[in-house]
């Protein structure tokens, strides 16, 4: 999918405006001494709404724009949601998983890689503390609560875009299905019958 | 039509990749004052009013949230408490008698109030952000360098030292506070006022401190306090941080007696709730 001008200035909103909702507000909330990061929910949404392209450069301004306003290392953030983006936006072309559910399941794993990704970025540019239990109890707090709010972020995000997308997932399939099925399998076994 | 699409994705990829790695390795060998750092600052001096802004009208459902949490953790403290009020009133029992001689000896000590703080400039500020990620233990707070705040200035609230200021902004800084692993404390712990230095026992949680470089014969015991000591590690000049500001209590000793005995501590603040803290823009009193 090629992005249109449109599609980018959506894009851009979601991302600048999540970001600050979740410096200024999400993570002072803390939940089971944990908080919930929008950022990887985001980036999950845009690369399975808009393919690899989009959801890897889409990461790699998040987690950039994310470093700058939080005076973090910069590059650590949009290197590993950079690959969160571009992995959500391959599932989608190469199976594109349909279901309620999906964004769920992608959503934590999201949220996992992120997690593994940062932390592993932390130990290759030399923390020297070692790893604690609460830490890994927070983390785990983090992937709960991030997975309860996959649905609701995926929504929000497809209700912000869809006016801009090219081919909605849903008109794309309920298409695929009103016309017969687009597959040459499937229009294989209509013949057989 | 579709390997051309496929390279492009993949250019993409690389390109994005690279800017990444690039922006990493120039981050890490620019100094504090550098371009990156420039940006990086210019850019949270434009969004702090945004970020205060969002942080005052989410504070009653913050105060909700902790509501909830501190029910739970109440109902849980309850056993506890009831034994400490048992201890605190024998405790009161000996200390009143103990005040008497006190006001006794305090007029035979000349005491400067070295340890009062009225004069180090305390700039009450709020805290408007909180670091989203466990691995950077740092909060901002809406006093900058337009009231007198530098790098280096201790930040304590209404309990104890909380950390650090190390970045500046015009209306807004950048707190480190003492449970993050980039921290370490000059500080003095026991009766005899033992030297150490304190530091995060681990990444990620803040109530545990550590305390090492302790001597192995040194009289300290849990439920000792510990202190800022007033000095760097080095020993070479006086620290930003004051004498005697309150860090934590002593909860448990490792390898006691032997050279690499460690201490651990739980910090006095609760590092996970801060509302309001105070920087002491005039650390050293008089002479700044």
């Amino acid at each position: 999918m090629t992005p249109t001008a449109a599609l980018i200035a959506r894009l851009c909103g979601v991302g600048v405006l999540g970001v600050v909702v979740q410096t200024a507000a999400i993570s002072q909330l803390p939940i089971a001494g944990a908080n919930a990061d929008l950022s990887p929910l985001l980036v999950m949404a845009v690369g399975l709404l808009c393919g690899s392209l989009a959801g890897g450069s889409f990461g790699f301004g998040v987690g950039l724009f994310a470093d700058v306003v939080s005076l973090q290392t910069l590059g650590v953030s949009s290197l590993v949601l950079l690959g969160v983006g571009y992995g959500a936006g391959r599932l989608r072309e190469a199976r594109d998983p349909e279901g309620t559910l999906v964004p769920i399941a992608v959503g934590a794993a999201a949220t996992l890689a992120f997690g593994v990704g940062f932390a592993l970025l932390q130990f290759l540019l030399g923390v020297d503390a070692p790893v604690s239990w609460a830490l890994l109890r927070q983390l785990l707090a983090t992937l709960v609560i991030n997975t309860l709010l996959a649905l609701p972020v995926y929504a929000l995000v497809r209700r912000c875009l869809q006016a801009a997308l090219p081919d909605d997932p849903r008109r794309r399939r309920r298409r695929a299905y009103t016309t017969g099925g687009l597959s040459p399998l499937s229009r294989g076994m209509e013949i057989r019958r | 039509m579709y390997d051309k699409t496929v390279r492009r994705r993949r250019a993409v990829l690389g390109l994005l990749v690279a800017c990444s790695l690039i922006l990493l390795t120039a981050y890490f060998g620019e100094t504090g004052g550098g371009a990156l750092h420039g940006v990086q600052r210019g850019t949270s001096e434009i969004l702090n009013p945004v970020q205060e802004g969002a942080s005052r009208a989410l504070k009653p459902i913050r105060d909700l949230f902790g509501w909830f949490g501190d029910t739970v953790a109440a109902k849980g403290q309850v056993e506890d408490l009831r034994k400490e009020r048992d201890r605190l009133r024998s405790e009161v029992a000996t200390n009143e008698v103990r005040e008497a001689d006190y006001d006794r000896l305090s007029k035979m000590v000349e005491l400067d109030g070295a340890l009062g703080l009225e004069d180090k400039g305390l700039k009450t500020g709020r805290v408007i952000f909180s670091s989203p990620t466990v691995w950077y233990a740092t909060v901002r707070v809406d006093k900058g360098s337009d009231d007198g705040v530098r790098k280096g200035h201790p930040v304590i609230n209404e309990e104890a030292l909380v950390g650090r200021v190390t970045e500046v902004m015009g209306g807004a800084a950048q707190v480190t506070l003492i449970t993050d692993t980039t921290m370490k404390v000059p500080a003095r712990a026991g009766p005899r006022g033992e030297f150490g230095i304190v530091e995060p026992a681990s990444a990620g949680n803040p109530n545990d401190l550590i305390m090492k470089f302790t001597r192995p014969n040194a009289r300290i015991a849990e439920g000792d306090r510990v202190v800022t000591r007033g000095t760097e590690p080095a020993d070479t000049k006086q620290s930003l941080f004051p004498v005697g500001l309150p860090i934590g209590r002593v909860t448990r000793i490792e390898n006691e007696g032997t050279d690499t005995q460690e201490i651990h501590l739980r910090p006095y603040a609760d590092m996970r709730s801060l509302d309001f803290v105070q920087i002491l823009t005039n650390p050293r009193g008089g002479e700044q």
